[in-house]
């Protein structure tokens, strides 16, 4: 299992997510500007600032030549995980429904959050059988879901949503709770809460883990081509 | 702003949060308004404005949607002029007339 980390300028939790990646696989850089994923089988768009969140979050990051990369990969059903910023790289791209809006306190907030696995069975989730309920931080000021009603309602008849904040730990107005979403294929999701920030001991949770070993798991079972 | 290169349009990109989505920037912008003393304010929304001199015009609301703006949750108008419509506060609409300026608006 390779997972291939996608490093923006102003990228800044692209290291953590390299090192969290190796607890479970291989994984190497994808420096924005390159073309070629080396063989990754799977892409983690990272959190930080993307070229320093200009004009909009995310917005300048999609347009990267590693992002037309990337595109191409998810449209052949390439597994990709965008955290935080990645999340809202996504949203730009298109790759994912929605976007994500200021928090409603227009504050940063960082807080270890509650969040309800909505669903085991995707690439994602699947090692999260055994504990529903994961301890993750979420560090952000632009992290509020956002979909217009009529896509909100497809998202979640379809099965999209696939994290939510537990009861009571909204940290930032999203809607319906709503702390990760997936495409309608299945194979491209985006969460705001970092996973990479739970996975060791000494930072108080190794839940984030499990999305990384859902990936493993997943690839691992695929039957060879 | 300077006067604009030879064979330039000039031209600013006015964005908007959508109407609504709820923007929490232009309700703390309003409250602060209030507590100012200055009655009568609603419906505050806060923005960001492009300005930018351009060779084709015919392009712009294509930038507006791929980049300037994302149409899911920002609506867009674009104020076209020489300049001398606006940059004067107040003297906009009719300074803009006499200048040619046009308006467009997206709603993506």
């Amino acid at each position: 299992m390779k997972f291939g980390i996608v490093r923006f300028p102003g990228s800044c939790d692209d290291v953590d997510a390299l090192r969290a990646a190796q607890r479970v696989g291989d994984a190497v850089i994808l420096w924005h500007a390159e073309r070629g994923l080396h063989g990754v089988d799977a892409v983690v768009i990272p959190g930080g600032f993307s070229y320093g969140d200009y004009l909009r979050v995310g917005a300048i990051a999609r347009f990267a030549p590693v992002m037309a990369e990337v595109a191409d990969f998810a449209a052949e059903g390439g597994l990709v995980l965008g955290i935080c910023n990645g999340f809202q790289v996504l949203c730009e791209a298109g790759l994912l429904p929605g976007a994500l809006l200021p928090n409603l306190s227009l504050r940063f907030v960082c807080r270890q959050v509650a969040l309800e696995v909505v669903r085991c069975d995707t690439p994602f989730t699947c090692a999260c059988e055994t504990s529903r309920e994961l301890s993750i931080p979420v560090k952000h000021t632009t992290g509020r879901y956002y979909a217009p009603a009529d896509q909100l309602q497809e998202l979640t008849a379809g099965g999209q949503v696939v994290l939510r904040y537990g009861a009571g730990q909204n940290p930032n107005g999203s809607m319906n709770d709503i702390a990760g979403v997936r495409n309608a294929e299945g194979n491209v999701f985006g969460l705001m809460p970092h996973p990479e920030h739970a996975a060791d001991p000494l930072t108080g949770s190794t839940d984030g883990l499990l999305i990384l070993e859902s990936l493993r798991a997943h690839v691992d079972s695929r039957v060879p081509v | 702003m300077a006067a604009p290169h030879q064979g330039l349009m000039r031209a600013r990109v006015l964005v908007r949060p959508k109407e609504g989505i709820l923007d929490p920037q232009g309700q703390t912008v309003e409250r602060a308004l209030k507590a100012l003393g200055f009655a009568g304010v609603r419906n505050v929304h806060v923005g960001r404005m492009i300005e930018l001199e351009l060779d084709d015009p015919q392009r712009l609301p294509e930038m507006c949607n791929r980049l300037l703006a994302n149409p899911l949750i920002e609506d867009w108008e674009i104020e076209y002029g020489d300049g001398a419509g606006m940059t004067t506060e107040g003297a906009g609409a009719a300074a803009n007339e006499r200048a040619g300026a046009e308006e467009v608006r997206g709603a993506g």
